[in-house]
């Protein structure tokens, strides 16, 4: 078997926040009746992390779920482990309506981590990164420059990104060039 | 700018984040139907200068459909409500009454 890499294989990029793709991550999309028991049991079991409300994200290093719309969640695992969590998915939803697909290999994850990140976000999405209406756990798919993109906070010092892996290279030179040193603006100081 | 309420996820955004999808509530006139039937489905828009309802896509969010009730001069928005409708709901035309005595488009007033 091939090795699998990830889009940029962890490139970094020291501006005045820290830039680093974070290489291989498992990603699932999970698509049904949210309310259902047997989607949100499926979706907690194979994290172990609770189930998101709307625009929610919740995680534990790197396994989480994310509400990406009324009927999709994103369930993010180690990358050596999705096949493993998707054929557990399929196990616990056998013969309910449902829709589960390894997107691993079609996205890429980024992190950014640093005082400034509310304004690296704030320069490429029109998203209002205020730190009393962007809060940690909230999850916003939105666009970034010219590109979709889903975000959140894991942390006040940190965002994680997650995009199309054929556009990471865009998203990263996107990311490089809004935590450029010397182009702080401020606003969230 | 519009800014838009999106009625599926809740996400309140700026028009790039959305896609117009042309005018809603239209019915559509499909195999069997006369030749100006077809025309008409196809072809007669309102286009109006002043309240207008359209149809929207949440493409850079949740990726869902949803109705718009706008004003295209000033580009004041009534609301938003979810695509599974058939007719603008009461509480956006009373408001747009409110504003525009009067209105009318296609058979809502």
């Amino acid at each position: 078997m091939s090795d699998a890499v990830s889009a940029l294989n962890g490139a970094t990029y020291n501006g005045f926040v820290t830039v680093t793709e974070l290489g291989l991550r498992g990603m699932i999309t999970l698509r049904g009746d949210l309310s259902s028991a047997g989607v949100k049991n499926a979706a907690i079991g194979v994290t172990g992390v609770d189930m998101p409300g709307q625009r929610q994200v919740h995680t534990v290093k790197e396994s989480g779920l994310a509400w990406m719309s009324p009927d999709e969640l994103l369930v993010m695992t180690p990358y050596a482990e999705v096949g493993d969590k998707l054929a557990q998915i399929d196990k616990l939803l056998k013969g309910k309506h449902y829709l589960a697909v390894n997107v691993s290999d079609a996205r890429a994850m980024f992190r950014i981590e640093g005082a400034g990140v509310r304004e690296v976000m704030a320069k490429l999405c029109p998203v209002d990164m205020a730190p009393d209406a962007f809060t940690p756990g909230v999850f916003r798919r939105t666009r970034m420059a010219q590109i979709p993109a889903a975000i959140w906070m894991p942390s006040d010092d940190a965002v994680q990104i997650i995009c199309f892996r054929s556009v990471a290279d865009y998203a990263f030179g996107l990311l490089k060039d809004a935590a450029e040193p010397g182009s702080e603006v401020g606003l969230f100081a | 700018m519009l800014i838009l309420t999106c009625p599926s996820c809740g996400v309140t955004g700026e028009e790039t984040e959305f896609h117009a999808g042309g005018e809603a509530h239209i019915k559509r006139f499909g195999p069997g139907s006369d030749d100006d039937q077809f025309h008409s489905y196809l072809f007669a828009k309102e286009n109006p200068k002043g309240v207008h309802f359209e149809r929207w896509r949440h493409n850079n969010g949740c990726g869902k459909w949803f109705h718009a009730a706008r004003d295209t001069m000033t580009l004041e928005v009534f609301g938003t409500y979810p695509a599974q409708t058939l007719e603008p709901p009461k509480q956006i035309r009373d408001k747009i009454t409110a504003k525009h005595p009067g209105w009318k488009w296609r058979e809502f007033s």
